[in-house]
């Protein structure tokens, strides 16, 4: 018998305790009522990856057909530029983009001047306040015929005609690649800084007693004070490398440049939006997302392996 | 025993060199920046010629005088900073209330709905499963677009809930025992002393919502209802200049101006409300920066 009543009592005190926070409890289920519509029904959307969709009818009255949509994906002819360029775009931002800010966060922090340090931070991180609409007008003038680059390309006798440089695709990298960084480098310091910030000076003092000069400073005691936050920053590149900054290459494509700018977020958007093949794009958008889920744990246990920093 | 710092050879040598690779950095950072303000400024057949680098050669204020006459770049700009104020006042206000539930200590199922929102953060459905969603919704052509789906973000929440589990617990007390209930006590007590991480949250949101065209892109026709940036998108990606100029010409059209000197005159006015802006919450983001950072 007693066990009975414990349950039924504490079962009774577990509802008088959820009336007594029902204020708290309807704020928070106000936030699961959201999730569930905008995250998880998506999710259960995802099915008609599996299903021949057509926009009139439900999704449970689409019939199944399995594979198929996935099959034709691999079979498709632009399966290797996708790959290529969604690839080829996210390697190189990874090995350029991602040390470029650490670097230029040691060497800001070695600035002496403090209102300097200031004035070149506020500088460095307004363009990430710019949108990619309006950098891709900055770039097209920039790039224009009549534009600065041919300019001083022209002045220099380095090229006899002026080049148009969205129109070609073998610019089309670069111009990603530099932008991104230009519009970031600031930005993505800001963590690192404020990571070294938190460095005591006891150990920068031993170092100087020790005889350390400026870069031995940098290398041996700033670099591993801050090797897990560049450790957690990097698991999240990783599992950012086939979203391949889909609003920088959507404001820079053209047809002219497509076979270097067609990542694979575009081709979902196209395929999907566009043409209306939800089904079919559907597809490539749940392959993106389960080898992203993937890149996202090695990263992470990798991470866990070598220096003990983890997400989860 | 080391009062007394002076430099070493090397290292004044190495202060003159980093300083001057940071004003290189600043410089490049700033002068494309620069090459397209004085662009916007200068008369637009002129400016086709090329060659303007750092001043104006024949000033004008024609450009802007076309941009704030042209009733569709007004109207996108209106529905801009209505989606921008309307999107950020929901957001933070929304999330934060969330937050404020999530970060209670016995908050029955507590765990369980931190754990729904850390499964969105990994997974998605993706962009066709949430169009679909959106369809379905009948928020296609919809001011609602802008807003109710960019309510809530989990990775804000565990900034706020951060933050809330820091504040005193004696200040709550206080309030309850003066017959405050929690909605009181989220509005009136906890709200006022989260103000570094609301302008941290607020400022990100504000930053998206105004530079955010994908959303107008694929979920609005109506033309009345696009935000400046899909506007400016739709020139300038899709290089159709001829739209610009029909835009302006309800306006008394000037010679001087030209579909490329607009662009750059709304880009210009576009970009200048986040950079007043910005300065001024700068103190308060890099502490928010951090704070998400300790949970990734």
């Amino acid at each position: 018998m007693l066990p009975m009543n414990v349950k039924s009592s504490s079962r009774r005190s577990l509802w008088r305790r959820f009336i007594a926070q029902r204020h708290l409890q309807v704020m928070a289920l106000l936030g699961v009522a959201w999730m569930i519509i905008f995250n998880y029904i998506p999710m259960y959307g995802i099915i008609i990856a599996f299903k021949e969709f057509n926009i009139v009818k439900a999704i449970s009255e689409a019939p199944w057909v399995g594979l198929t949509h996935f099959k034709e994906f691999l079979q498709d002819d632009n399966l290797p530029n996708v790959i290529r360029n969604t690839l080829g775009i996210s390697l190189i931002k990874l090995c350029i983009g991602f040390p470029l800010p650490i670097i230029f966060a040691l060497f800001l922090n070695e600035v002496r001047s403090v209102r300097y340090k200031k004035a070149i931070q506020t500088i460095s991180y307004l363009p990430h306040f710019l949108s990619w609409v309006v950098l891709g007008g900055i770039l097209a003038t920039w790039l224009a015929d009549v534009g600065i680059i041919n300019h001083i390309l022209q002045a220099l006798h380095l090229i006899d005609e002026p080049i148009s440089y969205l129109a070609e695709p073998k610019y089309f990298w670069t111009i990603i690649i530099s932008s991104d960084i230009w519009k970031e480098l600031g930005w993505s310091a800001i963590i690192y800084l404020a990571a070294i910030s938190g460095v005591s000076p006891d150990m920068y003092e031993a170092a100087t007693i020790d005889g350390a000069g400026r870069f031995q400073k940098m290398w041996y005691v700033t670099l591993p004070a801050i090797k897990s936050t560049i450790s957690i920053l990097f698991i999240l590149a990783v599992s950012g490398v086939l979203s391949s900054n889909f609003d920088q290459i959507l404001v820079l494509r053209n047809s002219l440049n497509d076979s270097a700018s067609n990542v694979i977020d575009y081709y979902v958007y196209q395929t999907g939006i566009l043409s209306g093949r939800f089904s079919y794009s559907a597809a490539v958008g749940l392959i993106k997302s389960v080898i992203t889920l993937i890149l996202l744990l090695i990263a992470n246990k990798v991470s866990q392996k070598i220096n003990d920093t983890s997400l989860f | 025993m080391f009062a007394i710092k002076r430099k070493t050879k090397g290292e004044a040598i190495f202060d003159i060199i980093n300083n001057f690779g940071m004003l290189c950095i600043c410089f490049l950072t700033l002068y494309p920046i620069w090459y397209v303000l004085v662009n916007a400024f200068n008369n637009g057949n002129d400016a086709m010629l090329g060659g303007i680098y750092w001043w104006p050669r024949m000033f004008t204020l024609e450009n802007f005088k076309a941009v704030f006459a042209s009733p569709g770049i007004m109207q996108a700009m209106w529905i801009t900073v209505a989606k921008t104020a309307i999107g950020t006042v929901a957001h933070v206000l929304f999330t934060a209330m969330v937050a404020y539930a999530y970060s209670r200590k016995g908050l029955i199922g507590g765990k369980f709905y931190i754990l729904l929102g850390t499964i969105t953060m990994i997974f998605s459905g993706g962009l066709i499963p949430g169009f679909l969603l959106i369809r379905n919704l009948h928020m296609l052509d919809n001011f609602l677009v802008y807003i109710i789906p960019f309510m809530f973000s989990f990775f804000d929440l565990i900034i706020f809930m951060t933050f809330f589990r820091e504040i005193p617990e004696g200040l709550e007390e206080a309030a309850r025992i003066d017959g405050a209930n929690d909605w009181s006590i989220f509005l009136r007590v906890v709200l006022p002393v989260s103000m570094p991480v609301i302008a941290t949250i607020a400022l990100f949101h504000g930053v998206f919502q105004w530079n955010d065209y994908f959303t107008g892109m694929i979920y609005i026709n109506n033309e009345n209802l696009q935000p400046i940036q899909t506007y400016l998108f739709r020139v300038v990606a899709q290089s159709s200049s001829n739209q610009m100029m029909v835009a302006v010409q309800g306006s008394a059209i000037n010679r001087t101006v030209t579909s490329q000197s607009i662009k750059l005159a709304t880009m210009v006015v576009t970009t200048l409300p986040i950079v007043f802006v910005y300065p001024f919450l700068q103190r308060y983001f890099v502490k928010g920066m951090m704070i998400g950072s300790i949970k990734g």
